[in-house]
């Protein structure tokens, strides 16, 4: 079976957390749990500020097993503000990849 | 997670709840009667299939344990926090009695209708408010009314129609559209569109206009994840926009790099506004602003240079000292530059079908209930009769005049509010002891919320528990699609939805009979100028756009005469053209040309001041996962942005010696507050940014604490009174002095 994953675009991650309320909703997770982290990254260059985010799966992302055996996305997906997360098999999102700067795949399955 | 939902309503949101301003589309997901989820609309053109994290944490809103859900009478003093459940028969018949007997003995004029920001309760509140026969709504402790107010003023005064960046949002294919061009620049004005959908518009329709090709320029004292991907980063002094305008303007003007066929055949005044603008050369206005005259050069060639390109604005704007003038500057460089109402400029809004939601101007209010009675509440309207602005283009109380009165009873006395989802004091106000001091004399409160908050506590004698939109029916217009809210659960507990209490509310107090049996009937009637209704909406999904060739269907309204009730091409303006010279600032007593004014405390206006707080306060700055000074208790969102943070730069953290997390008492001689430091280069030295309306749900609620707002809140340190001269703007919500300190005790 193909292994799937996400495809980050995090060039376009806005730091906006829908993909980390999403997550906690679909699985109802409590305090403190959720399989989503969206981190911010800061870096001066010589002429500017650069500020980044950059979601990763925790241990508690499933990939929406629930969601994607009826042929939907990851809630997280669905619901990304900047729409820069694809699902799919790893070999695939490996060739989106190609045409997008600034991206990384998260396999956490 | 079994997802065995018995049914997916699809429904518009535009309410308290997920808060903000965006009219998104959802599906909620119910089951046994309960909603389990709600997810994005992918058919629906707003926000195809996407959600913010306050619409995706809805659920834990709904049936949040604090919700109030059964209507409360106070037994104790006010913020004894001693409250009793009523029926809604009694709290009925209480607030009837009451209000009737404070109309009888000082007319309806002396009770004030009070709302916050601007979600669907614009229309319920002044359905009950004419009813009662008051002319006072108001956004209480709103200073200089800023809050789009200032810009939709300069916008009708100029073009007579109101404008906002182009990205589709008018066609509902979207992106897709084959008349529809991506702004080739977008200059992003004092506002980060990530953390919302301020003033109706879907903040990430930026990113999906970048991915389009749309380059950015930015206008914001902070650096962001906006700047960090913007061509040019203007990083102005705060309070120093209109300057900035005025300098690009000069430079579009000399460099004659502006539409000249445009200014010639639909621009009137330009002459006079070159002569202005000579007054703002490039070097001038960066002394003023701080920003490199280079930069603002750059910017206005390359906005002036590349069409359609379009500027997309924020409530800092309103908020400048003079905001309905910094307004009026930079809706000229879309005017001169003619991207206004072209495929990627500055399309020209309209409510969508012409159906009226929230009849927020005067040409509104009149439509909806005649001239006779929008001119008697004239009479009495708070600050209508000093601000011809005021009186003639919107129907709402002047916030800082309403304190004074609040305070002096001049010229008359106010006994009573109905406060409907608005947490003055936890919220808007500037200044809020004053206004809890002052609001704390009048005779009889209703607060309508969902949540107990600094205000409900602080105020309410009735409090009545409103319903969120997955309970509840409205329509929204603001501005397309034409949209629904469809009702997919029945109340929690014995909520009701905000135009069912007006509406009954208004049978009691009316002195002309109510028309409307049911709320249901009331949207019918007002969806009878789109030619549809409520049924056949929610039938369709819930939402419509107009038709091919409606006047509220973009684009060059101007040439196809639909923008004037004449039918003459241009605009409905006195002189039929786009004033830059605007005829009706000149008939309000204002100055009919745009000019620079420095905030009122600053290092430049109050030097001495500015010794002792040697940091430019600006506050207001926006967290994507809360609205205003909502969802603090909702966990979801409380643990992506668990305290009231201050931005410092690492030297000014290095200067005070305070590190990163730390606690900090930020103040000035208004007062002072906590706030926790976060260390970050995004920060201008010289400034400190904070968010608004924090308040802690979690702490006592009873006074004095009031869920620590006195300790959090920023608002503690700013003030009232400041206006401009037409009664908009002129705040320090974004300009002021500080200090910050190390907690020693």
């Amino acid at each position: 079976m193909a292994r799937n994953g996400l495809l980050i675009e995090y060039e376009y991650c806005t730091g906006c957390h829908a993909c980390e309320v999403a997550c906690k909703q679909e699985h109802n997770f409590s305090d403190g749990m959720v399989g989503i982290r969206v981190d911010e990254v800061e870096t001066v260059g010589p002429d500017k500020v650069h500020l980044d985010f950059i979601p990763f799966t925790t241990r508690f992302c499933d990939l929406c097993a629930d969601r994607t055996k009826t042929g939907d996305v990851p809630a997280c997906v669905k619901h990304c503000q900047a729409m820069c997360m694809m699902y799919g098999p790893v070999t695939e999102l490996v060739k989106a990849m190609e045409s997008r700067p600034r991206s990384a795949i998260i396999a956490p399955l | 997670m079994a997802k065995s939902e018995d049914k997916v309503v699809l429904s518009a949101m535009w309410s308290a709840g997920c808060g903000s301003h965006g009219g998104c589309g959802a599906e909620i997901y119910v089951k046994d009667g309960k909603v389990i989820r709600v997810e994005g609309d992918r058919k629906h053109p707003f926000n195809q299939g996407r959600l913010c994290p306050k619409g995706l944490a809805i659920p834990q809103y709904m049936y949040h344990p604090n919700r109030v859900t059964h209507p409360l009478k106070r037994v104790g003093e006010r913020g004894e926090g001693k409250w009793e459940q009523i029926t809604w028969d009694e709290a009925y018949d209480t607030i009837e009695a009451r209000l009737k007997d404070i109309r009888e003995k000082h007319g309806a004029e002396s009770v004030i209708f009070c709302q916050g920001t601007g979600r669907d309760i614009g229309g319920p509140i002044t359905f009950l408010m004419y009813a009662y026969g008051s002319p006072n709504w108001v956004q209480v402790g709103l200073a200089g009314h800023a809050c789009y107010t200032p810009r939709l003023g300069a916008m009708f005064a100029t073009q007579g129609a109101y404008c906002v960046l182009d990205a589709s949002q008018f066609l509902e294919k979207r992106y897709d559209s084959p008349e529809w061009t991506p702004p080739k620049y977008i200059i992003m004005w004092a506002q980060n569109p990530i953390a919302g959908c301020h003033d109706g518009f879907y903040g990430h329709w930026i990113i999906d206009c970048m991915r389009r090709g749309s380059k950015l320029i930015v206008i914001d004292p902070r650096a962001t994840w906006l700047t960090s991907r913007a061509e040019v980063h203007l990083q102005n002094r705060p309070g120093t926009d209109g300057a900035i305008a005025l300098g690009m303007l000069n430079v579009i003007i000399n460099e004659e790099l502006y539409d000249k066929e445009f200014v010639e055949k639909w621009c009137y005044g330009f002459d006079e506004l070159k002569e202005r603008v000579q007054e703002y050369p490039p070097e001038k206005v960066a002394e003023i602003s701080w920003v490199p005259k280079e930069l603002i050069i750059q910017a206005a060639r390359l906005y002036a240079t590349n069409k359609p390109s379009a500027i997309q604005w924020g409530e800092p704007v309103d908020a400048m000292p003079a905001g309905s003038v910094v307004a009026q500057a930079i809706n000229h460089l879309w005017a001169i530059t003619g991207n206004i109402d072209n495929p990627g400029g500055n399309v020209i809004a309209r409510n969508s079908h012409g159906v009226t939601t929230y009849p927020f101007s005067s040409a509104e209010l009149t439509y909806l209930y005649g001239e006779e009675l929008v001119k008697k509440l004239n009479e009495k309207r708070i600050g209508a009769d000093r601000y011809p602005m005021i009186k003639n283009f919107r129907g709402w109380v002047q916030p800082d005049v309403l304190i004074e009165q609040l305070e002096t009873d001049k010229p008359y006395k106010v006994h009573g509010a109905w406060i409907q989802t608005s947490n003055i004091l936890g919220g808007q106000a500037a200044d809020p002891r004053r206004h809890y001091e002052a609001m704390k004399k009048l005779d009889f409160i209703v607060c309508v919320d969902l949540f107990q908050n600094p205000t409900t506590m602080a105020l309410a004698d009735i409090f009545l528990p409103a319903a969120t939109f997955c309970e509840k029916e409205s329509f929204r217009s603001w501005w397309q699609p034409l949209c629904v809210t469809v009702k997919a659960v029945d109340e929690v507990g014995e909520c009701k939805s905000d135009w069912d209490i007006n509406l009954e509310m208004a049978k009691r107090l009316a002195t002309n009979p109510i028309k409307y049996e049911t709320a249901r009937d009331l949207f019918n009637d007002r969806l009878k100028d789109g030619n549809t209704d409520y049924e056949t909406l929610a039938k369709k999904g819930g939402w419509e756009y107009p038709p091919e060739g409606h006047p509220t269907r973009p684009y060059l309204r101007h040439e196809r005469g639909l923008l004037r009730k004449d039918g003459k091409p241009g605009f409905d303006t006195p002189t039929g053209k786009v004033e830059l010279y605007a005829k009706r600032y000149e008939e309000w007593g204002l100055d009919p040309l745009p000019y620079y004014e420095e905030p009122a405390e600053s290092p430049v206006a109050t030097p001495d001041l500015y010794k002792e707080y040697p940091l430019i306060l600006t506050t207001g700055r926006r967290s994507p996962v809360f609205f205003h000074s909502e969802h603090r208790m909702i966990p979801w969102l409380r643990e992506l942005d668990p305290d009231p943070v201050v931005e410092i730069n690492p030297q000014t953290a290095k200067d005070l010696d305070v590190v990163n997390g730390e606690w900090v008492y930020i103040e000035n001689h208004r007062g002072r507050v906590k706030h926790r430091v976060k260390v970050t280069a995004t920060a201008h030295p010289r400034v400190a940014t904070t968010p608004h309306g924090w308040w802690l749900p979690e702490t006592e609620g009873k006074a004095p604490n009031l869920f620590s707002t006195w300790d959090y809140n920023i608002n503690n340190l700013t003030t009232m009174g400041n206006q401009g001269k037409s009664g908009f703007g002129g705040t320090d919500y974004r300009s002021s002095l500080c200090r910050i300190t190390k907690i020693r005790d």
